[in-house]
């Protein structure tokens, strides 16, 4: 693939560690930022981002350029606004930002002074995944580097725009990716998300107008504004525009991470890019957005990942870092590793969240323990409703819902085959 | 206004409220947990579950959050739909899931919220299985249980704690299930307003431990609305009795004073009620007698056979009371007890209230200002339930801020997001660093001369006709314009002062403050000393020292002391003087103390608990306490031994006197209407549940006793009577079908966290109006003296108040015997903190040995010492000392009053 079609990793390259500031600007890089800085105006950044259509690789997907343009920036007199980029990658089998944060942090610099830019935003804060320590290190010597070439702070490249950027490494809790909890997080209280309305651009950080954005977003920013709208959209192959990252991790020949257009089918990422199964092990199913999406079929393969599509096949894009079901692996206990997860990560700030996926847990393990009833079934059914969208204070639990309710809806038979034939987690395996 | 559809029926509610509140408001029963009418919303527990539809045509609706939805016009919504239903009956089976259900041993069983919500709900049968996680539970000090296993994880603990009440020392801990609502190790809970953990926990992890100790079911307990007796400011607070014996206080809701909350002093204070010092037979010569008739008798001819008599009032007994005690000896013979600077205080105050023009704002109208300015005073520990409510008033600028980004004040954590970027400013001038300086704008610490003088700075700051104070330092002078400038921009700017600072020109400043503030919605506020001090001062009467002047001169030979112990009042050698040279000294009141230690005659009176009569706090509200249970014989309240004593009395009855009080006082003229009409049938003391009745004294005799008559107010000591058609105001207890605790509240109110229906109680009897003359006695600026030092007594929440610190558990809080002093005074004694040194009294041999503690706000030349305390009750406020550090082991020497 040619560079310019796979604008996020070109500057990833085997045998370089990651990209300097000199690998970046080789390629284009901070050209965009120039620019942007010597003949545009913030809102004109926002109608950019907008036009090209940038959707939140977060996995909300939601417009970047509106997110931008919901900031009050004209407000007199001048407060404080605040970029966030959420570098808080946690989702289980999600690697993705991590690339980028690794290999090419200049990326992520520029599309954060940008970003600031059309926001008018005069603080940004990096916050970043507790374990990504080798991610820490290196951002921290791009921004010396970009400070020192006076990318970041006062009067960036001589322009009236300021602007300081704060690495914060989080003390490490999976509710600290939901925005607000986020938040919370940063200013030294507990990471318990907050109620929205309001949301982050009217009262974020501290109150003042704030917007936190995914890295992998911020990382397509740079190349909108340097190569236009209209080169973005042509990105993608289908309603979405641009590339993203796409992964795959199980039991498939080559676990990995791509950069692919927009519209991608799934079946080319998992056989082309992933090179299909294992010798010996058949495809059952697949998370297509990371852990907290719901199970595909195989019969889904030719879904193009986008994000209308995956959810018109009944899951979500999510992050696009597909994790594949085996069929030696039991969907049961997957899922109950999975719920593991999500009831240790509560916040415990909401009943249903709080009380009703530590009980998903018990059952799921009672079921894989031989002591499963009948009526468990019911019960997990009504818990997934329960925990939906809506009930809770933020979609922790309705994401953890997920994977429970597509398996319990695709894979009932594993369910069953525990309670009725009174398998135990050994004969299972 | 907004029209809203619920389940068909359409409303008028409240627009911009929540949902929540308004299906409460409207009566209607919706199970909740996080939501507190005083906190506010913050969508945690999720048990208020409703439909929202779209439109008329929606028939599937979405599930919402009443508590976080906004009232809008033509809100359609239903509580009963079965989505609705189910969703609140499946949350409470998750809440319960690691509950311990021990309802039959939890201290809240039959007052627990959570209890009535998970009946409301209809959840029945548990699904779970599994194991309950459990928590080991904290020591939490002398006023709170901690029983975390109950906990359902609301979070109204830490929201009221910290949020509300400004705590530091209780928080969230852990995640998950496994949140834990705790100190970091176990410890004392700091906060003076921890008891309410007691009624904001909906279940019963924060329970009343001193309850616990003499526990009873809330069902079982005998109530009656009752006033605070412990401060000035008249917090409602409902007293329950079974056997004979006190066994708690909870908080009586009151719109316009207490709101949901009590202060610790206040809730747990009661103690001395059932103390050992209880006088509980008259005493005549030192022997005990058994029956009234007798003291009376002796009384009576004690009062025959007087050559003078004159009677001593008392600021914390009844209006009724004190008049009746001036009716018996003659208005000429009537002495309010007071020592002399809280005379001139309290009449000063009363002649500012009356007739400065300036309006005395309630609490809840002092949680509404938008600036505010502290004179002189610690509320924390003189007015305690006032400071939750200034904390409350600084939050007004973050709810402006919240309005113009259109986020609703009943938000909660939205609008605390919005804290830190703006703050309504409240300016703090006291003597040493106060518990609210964390909320303070500015701080200003110094001699109560000091704090007079910047006062009257502002004043004039604010208008140039108030005199000027002559010598002002720069950092005075600029203080001063920087308070007036904000008090000046206010809408509804308050002025709180009071008579801690003992200091005339103290209160006077703040009247100048006031009244030459531009504002028309002002508010000037004091804090006085004791639960009736406004109303013995409205009474009227003499001075003590010219009681003093009659004994010795001979003009009078018998004295009556009403619940008054005068060694608080004056030194001792001059009390013991003029006791001494009395031939009768008649003293009623309800514990043994130094006064009653003199008495040749000793009359038990009843406490609030066991008595009826009217206070007036310090904005001028007269309230009425009722008995809670009969005053065991021979004890009688104090106004009845002494219409017992009259001759021909003209008034028998409670009510009678009352209204004469009203005709003979105009100042009281309001209490006219007190207490309520007569109410026929009477009101039950007892709840319909109430237990045991025909067995609770079986072990004495099987033979039930009739119940006690009350002739005097219009509550029964039965269960039997009018349940329906009580005013509010006179609710013995809290109590609605399926609401069993205290939450019930919501069913006696037209809007949630309004007023009661039927108004709040009692009578304003001082309208503003009028305006009085600047004053002008400016104080020269304190100067330390070389060698000596000025005691100031600070006063203290739990030391400083002579009942309540003889109740066991408040006496655990004391704080620890230390003087305070500067960091440069200490240099110059050459101790440090925890050194002890040597107090010498200018006047008397006697000296006091007592650690150091070194305080960087205490203002060079003063010695703070905790009000109440011990060791300091014969150190006069403003009393001229010496210092020189103590040896470090010296022996106690002759003489030394330890």
């Amino acid at each position: 693939m040619a560079t310019m079609d796979r604008p996020l990793t070109q500057n990833i390259r085997t045998g370089r560690a990651f990209a300097t500031l000199e690998d970046y600007r080789k390629t284009g890089g901070y050209e965009g930022l120039k620019k942007t800085l010597a003949d545009l105006k913030p809102k004109d950044v926002q109608q950019w981002v907008k036009d090209a259509g940038l959707r939140g690789r977060g996995g909300a997907g939601f417009s970047t350029g509106l997110k931008w343009s919901l900031v009050p920036i004209d407000q007199a007199p001048a407060q404080p606004r605040y970029l966030v980029i959420n570098a808080d990658e946690m989702e289980p089998g999600t690697f993705k930002d991590r690339l980028l944060l690794e290999k090419d942090p200049h990326q992520l610099l520029e599309g954060i002074v940008i970003a600031a830019y059309a926001i008018q935003a005069q603080t940004a804060y990096i916050f970043l995944r507790a374990e990504y320590r080798l991610a820490a290190e290196r951002l921290t010597r791009a921004m010396q580097e970009a400070r020192a070439a006076h990318y970041i702070g006062a009067h960036i490249l001589d322009s009236d725009f300021s602007l300081e950027i704060h690495l914060h490494t989080s003390a490490g809790r999976y509710i600290c990716g939901e925005e607000s909890a986020l938040l919370n997080a940063l200013e030294g209280k507990r990471a318990t998300p907050r109620p929205k309305p309001p949301f982050a651009v009217v009262s974020g950080l501290w109150g003042r107008p704030t917007v936190v954005n995914n890295v992998e977003t911020l990382c397509n920013v740079p190349h909108i504004l340097r190569h236009g709208a209209d080169w973005y959209k042509g990105l993608g192959r289908g309603a979405d525009a641009g590339t993203k990252l796409f992964g795959a991790s199980g039991r498939v020949k080559k676990p990995g991470l791509w950069e692919l257009p927009m519209g991608t089918p799934i079946r080319e990422i998992l056989e082309d890019h992933a090179d299909g199964m294992k010798d010996g092990y058949r495809l059952r199913g697949f998370l297509p957005g990371g852990a907290s999406t719901d199970f595909l079929l195989p019969e889904h393969l030719d879904v193009p990942m986008e994000f209308d599509t995956v959810a018109k096949a009944g899951s979500r894009m999510g992050t696009g870092t597909i994790i594949v079901l085996d069929d030696k692996t039991c969907p049961v206990q997957m899922v109950l590793n999975l719920e593991r997860f999500f009831a240790q990560e509560s916040c415990g700030w909401c009943t249903p969240c709080r009380d009703g996926l530590p009980w998903t847990v018990t059952l799921l393990q009672d079921i894989v323990e031989g002591r499963g009833r009948p009526e468990d079934l019911d019960t997990l059914s009504r818990l997934t409703r329960m925990l939906g969208p809506g009930n809770t204070f933020c979609a922790l639990a309705p994401g953890a819902m997920e994977p429970l309710q597509s398996a319990l809806k695709y894979f009932r038979e594993d369910f069953e085959r525990y309670i009725f034939q009174n398998r135990t987690l050994k004969e299972a395996v | 206004m907004a029209t809203i559809e619920v389940d068909g029926r359409t409303y008028e509610v409240q627009d911009g409220s929540n949902l929540l509140a308004e299906c409460l408001s409207l009566g209607l029963d919706l199970p909740y947990f996080c939501w507190h009418p005083a906190m506010g919303s913050v969508g945690a527990c999720r048990q208020c579950a409703v439909i929202q539809y779209k439109d008329a045509e929606d028939t599937r609706g979405r599930l919402v959050m009443a508590c976080i939805t906004p009232v809008a016009d033509n809100l359609r919504i239903s509580l009963n739909a079965d989505v609705a239903r189910q969703f609140r009956a499946d949350n409470i089976e998750l809440l319960m899931i690691n509950h311990p259900h021990d309802c039959p041993v939890c201290e809240e069983g039959g007052e627990c919220h959570l209890q009535d919500m998970t009946l409301m709900t209809g959840h029945t049968s548990r699904r779970y299985r599994g194991r309950k996680r459990t928590h080991r539970n904290q020591y939490l000090g002398p006023f709170v249980n901690h029983e975390m296993n109950r906990c359902i994880a609301c979070y109204r603990c830490v929201r009221f704690y910290n949020d509300y009440a400004g705590g530091a020392d209780l928080e969230v801990l852990g995640i998950h299930n496994n949140v834990y609502f705790g100190r970091h190790e176990d410890g004392t809970l700091e906060s003076e307003f921890s008891g309410n953990l007691v009624e904001v926990c909906p279940t019963g992890v924060f329970t009343d431990k001193p309850f616990s100790d003499r526990y009873t079911r809330k069902w079982d307990l005998q109530t009656a609305p009752s006033v605070c007796v412990h401060c000035s400011l008249g917090c409602n607070t409902t007293p329950g009795e079974r056997y004979g014996e006190l066994r708690r206080i909870v908080n009586r809701y009151h719109g316009d004073v207490n709101g949901y909350f009590l202060c610790d002093r206040g809730r747990f204070g009661y103690g001395f009620v059932n103390s050992d010092l209880r006088g509980r037979f008259p005493r005549i010569e030192r022997q005990p007698v058994a029956v009234a008739g007798t003291a009376i008798e002796h009384f009576r001819t004690q009062i025959r056979s007087a050559k003078g008599i004159i009677g001593i009032g008392s600021p914390r007994a009844s209006l009724e009371a004190n008049f009746t005690l001036r009716e018996l000896v003659g208005e000429t013979n009537f002495f309010l007890g007071l020592d002399e600077t809280e005379h001139d205080l309290l009449e000063s105050i009363l002649g500012i209230l009356a007739n400065g023009g300036i309006h005395t704002p309630t609490l809840r109208e002092t949680e509404q200002a938008d600036a505010v300015l502290i004179l002189g005073e610690d509320v924390t520990h003189s007015a305690p339930r006032l400071a939750l409510s200034l904390r409350q008033s600084v939050r007004n600028a973050t709810f402006d801020l919240a309005r113009q980004l259109k986020i609703p004040r009943w938000l909660d954590a939205a609008v605390r997001q919005l804290e830190g970027q703006v703050q309504s400013p409240l300016f703090i001038a006291s003597v040493h660093a106060t518990r609210l300086h964390d909320s303070a704008a500015e701080t200003f610490h110094g001699s109560p001369e000091a704090i007079a003088r910047l006062g009257f700075a502002i004043a004039h700051s604010l208008n140039p006709e108030s005199p000027l104070p002559s010598g002002l330092d720069e950092a005075e002078e600029a203080l001063a314009a920087l308070i007036a400038g904000r008090l000046r921009e206010a809408k509804r700017p308050l002025i709180v002062s009071g008579t801690s600072c003992a200091s005339l020109a103290v209160v006077q400043a703040a009247y100048n403050i006031a009244r030459a503030l531009p504002a028309q919605n002002k508010g000037l506020l004091y804090a006085l000393p004791e639960a009736n001090s406004l109303g013995l001062t409205m009474i009227g009467g003499r001075r003590l020292k010219d009681a003093f002047a009659r004994v010795q001169d001979g003009s009078a030979d018998t004295m009556v002391i009403l619940e008054n112990d005068l060694y608080r009042r004056a030194p001792a050698p001059q009390i013991d003087a003029f006791l001494d040279a009395a031939r009768h000294v008649a003293v009623i009141d309800h514990l043994e103390n130094p006064t009653t230690a003199k008495a040749g005659l000793l009359l038990p009176a009843a406490t609030f608990a066991e008595s009826e009569g009217t206070l007036v706090n310090n904005e001028g509200r007269a309230q009425c306490y009722f008995p809670v249970y009969p005053a065991q014989e021979p004890i009688l309240a104090g106004w009845e031994w002494l219409i017992r004593v009259m001759d021909n009395p003209r008034w028998h009855h409670f009510r009678d006197l009352t209204s004469a009080c009203a005709a003979a006082i105009p100042a009281l003229a309001g209490i006219e209407r007190f207490p309520a009409e007569e109410h026929l049938p009477k009101i039950p003391r007892q709840p319909h549940r109430y237990s045991g009745r025909t067995a609770m004294h079986a072990d004495v005799s099987v033979i039930e006793p009739p119940p006690p008559q009350d002739c005097e107010t219009p509550f029964a000591f039965s269960m039997e009577g009018d349940t329906v058609h009580v005013p509010p105001a006179l609710l013995p207890v809290v109590w609605a079908p399926g609401w069993n605790s205290n939450q019930a509240i919501n069913k006696f109110q037209d809007e949630v966290a309004g007023p009661l229906r039927s108004g709040n109680p009692g009578i304003r009897l001082i309208q503003a109006s009028g305006m009085l003359p600047w004053f002008d006695r400016i104080p020269p600026a304190f100067v330390p003296e070389r060698g000596f030092w000025r005691i100031v007594r600070l006063p203290n929440i739990f030391a400083g108040e002579e009942l309540s610190a003889h109740s066991a558990p408040v006496a655990e809080r004391f704080p620890d015997a230390c003087v305070f002093v500067n960091p440069e005074d200490a240099e110059t004694l050459a101790v440090s903190n925890g050194d002890s040194v040597e107090i010498r009294y200018e006047l008397e041999l006697s000296s006091l040995r007592i650690p150091v503690r070194i305080d960087s706000t205490m203002p060079a030349g003063l010695l703070g010492i905790t009000a109440g305390l011990p060791p300091f009750r014969h150190l006069p406020n403003g009393a001229r000392v010496a210092l020189i550090k103590a040896g470090p082991e010296a022996p106690a020497k002759t003489g030394e009053n330890q």
